[in-house]
């Protein structure tokens, strides 16, 4: 047993499941965003960014595994089962990260969206008092950030680049904007575990994730639109995640009791 | 069995070499926190158990050297290996020895500048990496991701190389 394991607060049911529900999000939002991000791989535009993206569909999937190895923690359950034997109506991951991987400008303005609030949740995630998420928080951060250094440039060199590319990247931000919301939004279990400092309030996260964003695009000559409410959330999935599902999922299930890969 | 002593696993892991970079070993990458012998406990006889603590998350060969771990602890003489991981305090590019960063620097990898915390997320830290062939601080990176998670790509603009880096984390 850990020096961790004995400082462990007793946890009671209820903030067991909110933090459950909290680790599966967040296993879900890197595991489907990875395997979009991995789609680039042998068809990105330059060998280094092919590279770059391959890393960082790599990185997101390390973290999905250590978010269900801390939800395993908790309730015993198993990442493959999880990963590969869960229907689309299962997954708790924000529309967002399943839409289809569009073009350049779309793949880069999602991925720029989501590594700036996941940069700013681990950050506050850190400061939690469940001790594995808080370790988990600070491994997870110092490679985001790469993430997010790399976004952030593209996302400039687009809005800044030609017509066709400034065009581009401001349709990607018109028609990912409303999705991304979507991170921000509480899960319905957490409020108890975030009143007791265990999860990071995502109220607080938005407003500091919407005035990064904001000023940066902004900065950058692109406009946000106005908004208009979408009909899907991390329990009403749009049509795209059905598909993604039965490629990401195809071997896992065809052969179930393989031992050897 | 004469008693095996820590320091006679310590220098078997020391054989134990990082599967990307094969010219360093896992403990002077400092990726092993702590080596205890355990006696006729539930791991056996003559058990290890040795903390880990993992680079990258997502990196791949994880799997290959904790299978390494055991595999160079059981041809030492331990009856059962036990891999625990350690996160906290979490693995930096600090951890790696200075014999470790001279043989970096001999295979072609310029070794990570000192980590600075910098809640600058977006911004790019400045780093002065020297080329590994001419020792040349007039570099450049080509690309901040690279063959492995831990490196990214420069070139020397004195002598022309293109040169990999490892990532301060």
């Amino acid at each position: 047993m850990t020096e961790t394991a004995l400082t462990r607060p007793i946890l009671t049911e209820a903030v067991k499941l909110a933090l459950i529900a909290r680790f599966t999000a967040l296993a879900d939002d890197e595991m489907i965003l990875s395997h979009r991000v991995a789609e680039w791989t042998g068809h990105a535009p330059l060998l280094e960014e092919d590279i770059a993206l391959a890393n960082i569909a790599q990185d997101e999937l390390g973290h999905a595994t250590l978010w269900l190895g801390l939800r395993a923690a908790l309730d015993g359950s198993n990442a493959d089962a999880l990963a590969y034997h869960r229907d689309a109506a299962e997954f708790r991951n924000v529309p967002l990260t399943e839409l289809p991987k569009g073009d350049w400008a779309v793949t880069m303005v999602r991925q720029y969206l989501f590594d700036a609030w996941e940069v700013l949740w681990l950050d506050a995630a850190r400061q939690s008092s469940y001790v594995p998420l808080a370790e988990a928080a600070t491994q997870a951060l110092r490679e985001e950030k790469f993430h997010l250094q790399h976004t952030a440039l593209w996302v400039e060199r687009l809005a800044l680049g030609t017509p066709e590319s400034t065009r581009r990247t401001q349709d990607a931000l018109t028609q990912l904007w409303p999705y991304a919301l979507g991170l921000g939004e509480p899960l319905p279990t957490e409020a108890d575990a975030v009143a007791a400092g265990l999860l990071p309030d995502v109220a607080d996260v938005q407003t500091r994730w919407q005035r990064l964003v904001r000023g940066h695009l902004e900065g950058v000559g692109l406009s946000f639109p106005t908004l208009s409410p979408l009909p899907y959330n991390r329990q009403q999935h749009t049509e795209h995640l059905v598909p993604l599902l039965a490629d990401f999922q195809r071997v896992a299930r065809e052969f179930p009791e393989s031992r050897v890969w | 069995m004469t008693a095996l002593s820590v320091q006679n696993y310590w220098d078997a892991l020391r054989g134990v070499a990082d599967p990307e970079i094969p010219v360093v070993n896992i403990v002077e990458m400092g990726m092993v926190r702590s080596i205890d012998i355990v006696e006729h406990s539930d791991v056996g006889e003559h058990g290890v158990r040795v903390r880990f603590t993992p680079t990258f998350s997502g990196c791949p060969a994880l799997h290959v050297i904790r299978q390494g771990i055991t595999e160079a602890l059981a041809a030492a003489g331990a009856d059962a290996v036990t891999v625990e991981n350690v996160f906290s305090p979490p693995w930096t590019t600090d951890d790696i020895t200075p014999e470790a960063r001279a043989k970096l620097e001999t295979y072609g990898i310029a070794p990570p500048a000192p980590n600075g915390e910098s809640t600058l997320f977006m911004t790019l830290e400045p780093e002065a990496v020297r080329c590994p062939r001419c020792g040349s601080f007039d570099t450049r990176m080509t690309a901040s991701f690279g063959s492995a998670l831990c490196k990214r790509m420069y070139v020397c603009q004195a002598c022309r190389e293109p040169f990999e880096g490892m990532k301060s984390v």
